[in-house]
C-alpha cells in the first residue's frame, strides 16, 4: 500500500504557467509525462494548445477557476471527479469551479483513454500535486506582497491568510503568482482535511443533459456536411460482388453512392434519406471465407476444453496429484454467448478530409491511437489530424475501436466532402466488435473437508484472458492450482466488453464455489473467508488482490445484506470478485413469483480506496451491477452462417426497469488511493444471481443467458 | 417532398421533407433540435420520446405526414420559465450516467406524471418500462420520478 504523500513527480517538468492577457493565470500541466522543454501555456485561453499540455487550470482575477478536463467522458464521471481532486488541493470552493472539456488534440497524449476503469487511479497523484502546486504559488505571491515568509501563511476556500489575520483572495494575487517560479516542494493534504473529495458533486454536465443541449457525437453538425449510411456485409465472411444503386440514387436527398473496400456508403442531405438509400441498394454478396454458426463455435470450444493444446497461464503445486488423491472431485463447464455492446448512442463519426487538414469529431475512447490509424489509412501526416472528442452515449469498450471513425475518414477522403457516418441500431448490432463466446471448465479436488486442487480451463474465441487475470482469486488460496487457456480464431470481430473476461469468469467461478460450499457443508460466505486465510498479502507479485481487503469487503456485504437471516420467501446468493484493482462483494435477494425469480435487491460492498465523488461512484456501481444482472439473465446473441440473429431491441433483450433490483452500495472506509469503478461492480453480479436462483429453485445455471433455462418459468408469470 | 406545418415548443415551423420522414429526423436534422435522441428507430427504446399534444410518443416511428398541424414538445421545450420538476428531480438525484437516454426518460416521466400525480412505485416502474437505459440508471430514474411527483403536488 502506498504512502499518500509520496512525491512522485518533479513538478517543474510537468507544470508551466503564464499570465493571461485578460488577467489571471493559466497553468498548463501534463498527466504521466513531462511536457516539452520549450512548452509555454498561451496567454489567451482561446488558444489552448493540447499538444504541449493535456490539461489546463485557469484562475481568473475574480478567483473563479476553470479546469479544462483532459479525459473523455463515457458516463463514468471522470469529468467531474478528476477536477474535484484538483479543486481539493487547490482549496477552492467547488461552487467556484467550472469544468470544460478541452477541444482535444491528440498528438501528445499518453493515457487519454477512457477504459479499464483506470482514469482515476492513474490521475490521482498528478492531479493532487497540480492542485497543491497552484495553491503554493498563490500563497507565495501573497506572502511576497505582505513581505513575510510563505510558510507562515495558510490558504483555504480560495482565501490566503497571514499570521496576523490579513486576508487576500486567490483572485487578488493571481497576476503576481503568474510571474513566480513553479515551486518545487509542496505538501499534500491529509485525508482527514478533505472538503471536496468524499462529498457528493453532481455531474458537471447535468444542466446540459437535462435541457437537451448538443453534447454527443450524434449531435455534432458542420455546415454542408453529408449524412452517411454504410452498407456492410450482412454476414461475417462475405464481401460485395456487385451492386446496383439506381433505386438508392432516386431517393430525394441522396447525392452519392461510393464503394470502399467491402462496404458501400450512401451520402445524403439528411439521416433519413441516407438510411433509406442504403435500404434501396441492391447488392450481391459472395462468400469470402467460412460462414460460421454458433453451433460450430460450440463444437470448437468443446474440442479445446477436451484436448491438450492449452497454454498454462499459472501453475502452483501439483494439480494432477491433488486430483488423484482426492476424496471427491467436482467438475463443471460454463458457457456464455457473444455479446454486442449496444451503447445507447449508436456509433457515429464526423470527418472532413481537406488538402491542409483532417478534421475529425466524435465519441471515441482511444483518440490518439485512432488518429494514428487514420493517418496511416489515408496516407497523411499525423500532424494534419485534428481529432475532437465529444461526450459519449455509453462506451462499454465498444468505442475503444475506431472502425467507425476510420470509415468516416475514408469516405471523406474519397468523396472530398465533409461527412458524418451514422450507424442505425441494426448496423451497430450487426457490425459489432463483440464480447467473444467463452467456455470455462472448472474442476476442484476435495480431501478431508478441504479444497486441495483447482483446475480452470478457458476456451475462447480469438483471444484469452490477459494480464494478471490468471492470478486473481482463488490463485494463492489453493495449494495446487492451474489455469490454462486456448482459443479458436474466428472471422467474427471481437474485443473488450465492460470488464473483459472477468464479466463471465467471475460468474463461472463464483457459481462453482457455491457448489463447493454445499459439498463441503459450509456456508458459502464462510468458504470464501476460509480460503482467503490461506493467502499472504504481498508474497506473490502477480497476486494483486488483497486477502485483507477482500475479507473486509465480504464481511461488510454479509453484514449489510443480513446474510443468512432474511425473511421467509427471500433467497440469497453471494459472490465476491477482485478486478480493476477494486474489491467487490455482492448479495442478491430474490423472491419467486409463480416459480419465476424476481430479483429484488442487491447489496454491494466495495473497496475502491478513497471515494472521490460518492454520488458518481454509486451511480457506477449501480449501473455495473444491473448491467451484470441484465446480461446474465437476457443477453443472447448467436450467428447463423456468419449472420447475427438479432439486430435490434425487438428481439435482443436488455434489462428494463420492471426487472431491475434495488441496489444498495456500501463503501469500505479507508484512506488508500482510489481505484476504478466503471467495471468492477459487474463481474460478481451474475454469479450472485445464479447462486440465489439455485438457492430458491435448486436449478443449476451453467449457461448464460439464464433465460435459456428460465423461460419456462417466465411463461407461468403471464397466466 | 411536401411542405408541412408543425408547432414545436410553441413555435410554428414549416418544413419541406419527404412524407415518410419520421418526426425524429425532422427535429434533429431539419430543426436542429438534437436533444431528442435516436436509439433504435423501431419504437423499442424510448430515446426519441417527445410529447404530441402533451402525450408521450415515439418520434422515430411517427411519419411527419401524420402530423400536419400537430403540437410537439421536445426536451428543449420542457422547461418553461424554470426547469420542469422532472428536470429538477433529475438534477437533484444526479440521475444520468452517459446521459444519452435521459431526454427520452424525462419526456416519458413528465407526460406520465401529468395523468398520475400520485404514482405508486409499481406505477412508476410500469410507466418507465418502455425506456431503455443501457447504463442502467434505473434505480435513480425511479427515485427521480417519485421526487418529481412530490415536487408537483
Ligand atoms: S429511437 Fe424511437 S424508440 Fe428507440
Ligand atoms: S444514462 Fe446512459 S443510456 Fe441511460
Amino acid at each position: 500500500m502506498e504512502n499518500q504523500n509520496k512525491i512522485t513527480f518533479s513538478r517543474r517538468s510537468f507544470i508551466r504557467t503564464s499570465a493571461l492577457a485578460s488577467g489571471g493565470i493559466l497553468i498548463g500541466f501534463n498527466f504521466f509525462t513531462s511536457c516539452k522543454e520549450a512548452a509555454v501555456p498561451p496567454v489567451d485561453v482561446s488558444q489552448l494548445n493540447f499538444n504541449d499540455f493535456n490539461a489546463f487550470i485557469k484562475i481568473a482575477d475574480n478567483g473563479y477557476v476553470t479546469i479544462f478536463s483532459p479525459n473523455p467522458e463515457i458516463g463514468q464521471g471522470v469529468k467531474t471527479s478528476m477536477p474535484m481532486i484538483i479543486a481539493e488541493e487547490l482549496d477552492v470552493p467547488w461552487e467556484h469551479v467550472s469544468v470544460e472539456q478541452g477541444a482535444l488534440d491528440t498528438n501528445n497524449f499518453t493515457r487519454q483513454v477512457a477504459g479499464g476503469s483506470q482514469s482515476i487511479r492513474f490521475g490521482w497523484n498528478a492531479l493532487r500535486e497540480t492542485g497543491a502546486t497552484a495553491k503554493q504559488m498563490l500563497v507565495n505571491a501573497a506572502a511576497a506582497k505582505w513581505g513575510i515568509e510563505a510558510s507562515s501563511c495558510s490558504a483555504s476556500n480560495g482565501v490566503i491568510t497571514s499570521p496576523t489575520g490579513e486576508t487576500l483572495g486567490y483572485g487578488d494575487v493571481v497576476n503576481d503568482a503568474a510571474q513566480l517560479e513553479v515551486p518545487e516542494n509542496v505538501t499534500l493534504k491529509a485525508t482527514k482535511d478533505y472538503k471536496i473529495i468524499g462529498k457528493d458533486a453532481v455531474n458537471v454536465d447535468i444542466d446540459k443533459i437535462i435541457t437537451g443541449e448538443p453534447l454527443f457525437g450524434l449531435d455534432y453538425k458542420a455546415e454542408g456536411m453529408k449524412y452517411v449510411s454504410v452498407m456492410r456485409p450482412p454476414a461475417f465472411g462475405q464481401k460485395v460482388s456487385s451492386f446496383d444503386d439506381t433505386n438508392a440514387k432516386s431517393i430525394n436527398g441522396v447525392s452519392d453512392v461510393v464503394q470502399f473496400g467491402d462496404k458501400i456508403a450512401v451520402l445524403a442531405s439528411n439521416t433519413w434519406a441516407a438510411m433509406k438509400g442504403k435500404k434501396a441498394l441492391d447488392v450481391q454478396w459472395t462468400n469470402d471465407g467460412t460462414l460460421e454458426s454458433t453451433a460450430d463455435h460450440d463444437k470448437k470450444l468443446n474440442a479445446i476444453l477436451d484436448g491438450n493444446q492449452l497454454d498454462i497461464r499459472r501453475e502452483d503445486g501439483n494439480v494432477k496429484k491433488a486430483f488423484a488423491e482426492a476424496d471427491q472431485v467436482l467438475e463443471r463447464t460454463y458457457e456464455s454467448p457473444f455479446l454486442p455492446h449496444n451503447c445507447m448512442e449508436p456509433m457515429n463519426f464526423y470527418a472532413n478530409v481537406t488538402a491542409d487538414k483532417v478534421h475529425l469529431v466524435g465519441p471515441i475512447q482511444t483518440p490518439a491511437g485512432t488518429a494514428r490509424r487514420i493517418a496511416n489509412l489515408i496516407d497523411r501526416d499525423e500532424k494534419d489530424i485534428h481529432l475532437e472528442m465529444t461526450r459519449m452515449g455509453g462506451g462499454f469498450g465498444r468505442r475503444l475501436y475506431g472502425d467507425f471513425a476510420l470509415e468516416a475518414a475514408e469516405i471523406s477522403n474519397i468523396t472530398k466532402q465533409a461527412v458524418k457516418v451514422v450507424f442505425s441500431r441494426e448496423d451497430d448490432m450487426a457490425a459489432g466488435i463483440y464480447r467473444p463466446a467463452i467456455k470455462y471448465r472448472i474442476a476442484a479436488s476435495l480431501k478431508d473437508g478441504k479444497v486441495t486442487g483447482y483446475h480452470l480451463k478457458e476456451a475462447a474465441i480469438n483471444n484469452n484472458m490477459y494480464g494478471l487475470i490468471p492470478h486473481f482469486f482463488p490463485a494463492g488460496a489453493i495449494d495446487n492450482y492451474k489455469v490454462e487457456t486456448g482459443n479458436y480464431r474466428s472471422n467474427i470481430t471481437t474485443g473488450a466488453w465492460r470488464a473483459p473476461y472477468t464479466n463471465f469468469l467471475a460468474y463461472a467461478e463464483q457459481s462453482f464455489f457455491d457448489e463447493l460450499a454445499e459439498l463441503l457443508e459450509v456456508d458459502a460466505v464462510q468458504l470464501r473467508l476460509d480460503l482467503l486465510k490461506n493467502v499472504k498479502d504481498g508474497q506473490d507479485p502477480d497476486i494483486q488482490y488483497s486477502a485483507k481487503r477482500m475479507t473486509d469487503t465480504i464481511k461488510l456485504a454479509a453484514e449489510k445484506s443480513n446474510w443468512g437471516k432474511t425473511r421467509e420467501g427471500v433467497y440469497q446468493g453471494f459472490a465476491a470478485y477482485y478486478s480493476h484493482n477494486t474489491h467487490v462483494a455482492e448479495v442478491v435477494d430474490i423472491t419467486l413469483k409463480n416459480g419465476y425469480p424476481s430479483v429484488e435487491k442487491v447489496t454491494v460492498a466495495v473497496d475502491c480506496g478513497i471515494v472521490v465523488n460518492p454520488t458518481g461512484a454509486k451511480n457506477q456501481v449501480e449501473g455495473g451491477v444491473i448491467d451484470g444482472i441484465g446480461h446474465a439473465m437476457y443477453g443472447d446473441f448467436s450467428f447463423d452462417k456468419g449472420k447475427p440473429q438479432d439486430v435490434n431491441f425487438n428481439t435482443y433483450r436488455l434489462i428494463r426497469m420492471r426487472e431491475t433490483p434495488t441496489v444498495h452500495t456500501y463503501f469500505v472506509e479507508n484512506d488508500l488511493s482510489p481505484t476504478g469503478l466503471g467495471e468492477p461492480g459487474l463481474p460478481p453480479a451474475g454469479g450472485a444471481l445464479a447462486n440465489a436462483i439455485k438457492a430458491a429453485t435448486g436449478q443449476l445455471l451453467l449457461k448464460q443467458p439464464f433465460m435459456s433455462v428460465l423461460k419456462k418459468y417466465e411463461a407461468n408469470l403471464k397466466v | 417532398m411536401a411542405s408541412y406545418n408543425l408547432k414545436v415548443n410553441g413555435k410554428s415551423v414549416n418544413i419541406n421533407v419527404d412524407d415518410d420522414t419520421p418526426l425524429l429526423w425532422v427535429l434533429r436534422d431539419e430543426l436542429n433540435l438534437v436533444g431528442t435522441k435516436f436509439g433504435c428507430g423501431i419504437a423499442q427504446c424510448g430515446a426519441c420520446t417527445v410529447h404530441l399534444d402533451g402525450v408521450a410518443v415515439r418520434s422515430c416511428s411517427l411519419p411527419v405526414s401524420s402530423l400536419e398541424g400537430a403540437n410537439i414538445t421536445t426536451i428543449e421545450g420542457l422547461a418553461k420559465d424554470e426547469l420542469h420538476p422532472v428536470q429538477e428531480a433529475w438534477k437533484e438525484l444526479d440521475v444520468p450516467q452517459c446521459g444519452y437516454c435521459q431526454a427520452g426518460q424525462m419526456m416519458t416521466a413528465s407526460s406520465f406524471l401529468k395523468d398520475n400525480p400520485n404514482p405508486s412505485n409499481e406505477d412508476i416502474r410500469n410507466a418507465m418500462n418502455g425506456n431503455l437505459c443501457r447504463c442502467a440508471s434505473y434505480n435513480r430514474i425511479e427515485k427521480a420520478v417519485a421526487l418529481a411527483a412530490k415536487k408537483m403536488s
